[in-house]
């Protein structure tokens, strides 16, 4: 199934304006309703080298398994469409090449890198993460992140220890939990969302998050939802206003039309002739 | 750099107190970290929980309690500057993460927690947290250990045990991290769009022709859009350099004294004209 109709998609990247290099790396085929994208760590271009992997394994392996099991089919033993299998499978596959990488040579020992990859498929987005790059989304009036950050600092703030407002001014920001690459295995969280006409996701490095608050997020993506490009370079634009102190790199996703898995004949059929 | 603590009373300086600790104890009785013999503190008053770059004071339901820039707390996130007032004794708290800036490469890079790798300051007596193997001290890249999943899905549930048991950089080719090389604290905070961006002057737009002739519209905002959503669009947004204009959507691009606009963000100059969905108007500066 082509997806390219029913979704939309726009992608900025950018190394901002303090760092030379961008350890950022994103990727999307809006035929097949995947969009990745990874926030490098690492010295020299070792980050660069990490979320490129990611990006490259999950997004290649993808494309052809897409085509060769629906991702909305129910995988027999849990229950659980194979989007997600398919999904967990592959970022396991991108964590070995990755951390074979950074063992195997010395200028990338210690690489890593998080990760966000959704799948969109029978009017549902399946969505992976690991680490603190984010997934938020705008149904109508109401912005909001869909995944938790695997971080100190989200840590602290669920333990009841800071307030999200006192998180702002945590000196412990950058520490993540959870990432790409650094061991042997690495457990990627898992959660499927049902979509409506008109939702907008929103894909993010932390670049984003840490440089534009929230508010200013959703506000920009509503003001220039007719212009899902320029709602891309614009807050992407925002981040290196603020200062632009790490690589900030954004995807948006649009539902412009339903795209219900064919069901009986009938619906096949329509989905043919489209 | 860890940050400290400056221990006064009356305005004289006493002590100076660098928080190396997970744990600082302040009170009455000898064994604190931080002894103040006065009758008017209590034997343990408070502690203070030290968490990489972050520390959180408590009050140990003392007689006389804590107070943090004249306001009694029972739990405190501690900010630079903050002055902890027990009895007559004060203690200014010190985590000046700017001044001390590495190279900018340095700063901020993403880092990953994971438990059993190197820390760089070991805290003494070491308490595993419960729940977690307690990993011995190895190398870095040690190989085996356990991806550190736990405490992100069951919330821990007391200060200790999410303490980390290490830092490790990413970059292994970069030496051990300096915490004190991270975030500029004056800058960490995300903007608002409330606040006007840099210094610029607010603009505003008049509207020169058609039904709202006459009306104006201050540009305060981030982003302020002009026409009819459907028709045609363009949004003006602030930036720290100035003003620009962007065409959003239609199959008309808005003119700009007279040129017809590309795609492109366009600077506004004062007293420009803005030609849009057939109606004029002017930015201009506001004195």
């Amino acid at each position: 199934m082509n997806l390219s109709q029913a979704l939309e998609i726009a992608s900025c990247t950018d190394p901002g304006i303090v760092r030379s290099h961008n350890e950022d790396s994103i990727a999307a085929d809006a035929a097949k309703g995947l969009v990745v994208l990874a926030d490098g760590m690492g010295g020299y271009n070792a980050g660069e080298v990490a979320s490129g992997m990611a990006t490259t394994v999950i997004t290649t392996e993808l494309q052809h398994l897409l085509d060769e099991t629906p991702p909305y089919k129910l995988e027999p033993g849990s229950g659980k469409p194979y989007a997600e299998r398919l999904l967990t499978d592959q970022i396991a596959k991108a964590n070995t090449s990755i951390y074979q990488a950074a063992q195997s040579q010395p200028q990338y020992s210690g690489m890593g890198t998080t990760l966000v990859a959704a799948v969109f498929y029978d009017n549902k987005v399946s969505v992976a993460h690991i680490g603190d790059s984010r997934l938020y989304r705008l149904r109508g009036e109401t912005f909001e992140q869909l995944t938790r950050d695997h971080s100190l600092l989200q840590e602290q703030i669920d333990s009841g220890m800071i307030t999200p407002e006192q998180a702002k001014f945590s000196q412990n920001k950058n520490l993540v939990t959870r990432a790409l690459g650094i061991d042997p295995t690495v457990e990627p969280e898992l959660h499927c969302y049902p979509t409506q006409l008109g939702d907008i996701y929103l894909l993010c490095s932390d670049g984003l998050n840490d440089m534009v608050s929230d508010v200013d997020i959703g506000m920009t993506l509503q003001t220039l939802s007719a212009n899902l490009r320029l709602a891309a370079q614009q807050l992407v634009q925002m981040a290196n206003d603020n200062g632009g102190r790490d690589n900030v790199s954004v995807i948006l996703v649009r539902v412009v039309r339903d795209y219900a898995a064919p069901r009986g004949w009938i619906s096949r059929f329509f989905s043919w002739l489209r | 750099m860890a940050a400290k603590l400056i221990l006064s009373m009356d305005g004289l300086v006493l002590k100076e107190i660098t928080l190396t600790k997970e744990r600082t104890t302040i009170g009455r009785k000898p064994h604190n970290d931080i002894q103040i013999d006065n009758l008017a503190v209590s034997g343990e008053h408070a502690v203070i929980v030290t968490i990489l770059n972050d520390s959180f004071l408590e009050d140990l339901g003392s007689t006389n309690g804590t107070l943090v820039n004249g306001q009694p707390i029972k739990k405190h996130f501690l900010q630079n500057n903050d002055v902890v007032e027990l009895g007559k004794y004060k203690l200014k708290y010190i985590n000046d993460q700017t001044s001390k800036q590495a190279s900018p490469q340095d700063f901020e890079k993403t880092m990953v927690l994971r438990p059993g790798a190197t820390p760089p300051k070991p805290p003494e007596g070491p308490k595993p947290p419960e729940g977690q193997k307690p990993a011995p001290a190895g190398p870095a890249m040690g190989a085996s250990q356990p991806s550190p999943t736990v405490a992100t899905t069951q919330p821990t549930p007391t200060l200790s045990a999410s303490q980390p048991q290490a830092v490790k950089p990413a970059a292994a080719s970069q030496a051990m991290p300096t915490m004190g090389a991270s975030q500029p604290m004056s800058t960490s905070q995300p903007m608002s769009t409330s606040q006007p961006i840099g210094t610029a002057k607010v603009a505003a737009i008049q509207i020169l022709s058609g039904a709202n002739a006459g009306k104006e519209m201050e540009l305060s905002k981030a982003l302020t859009t002009l026409g009819k959503p459907g028709v045609q669009v363009a949004v003006i947004t602030k930036r720290p350099q100035g003003y620009f204009i962007t065409h959003v959507e239609g199959a008309n691009f808005p003119i700009l004294n007279g040129k017809l606009l590309d795609a492109q963000a366009h600077p506004l100059g004062d007293h420009d004209i803005i030609e849009l969905a057939g109606v004029k108007m002017e930015f201009f500066y506001k004195a």
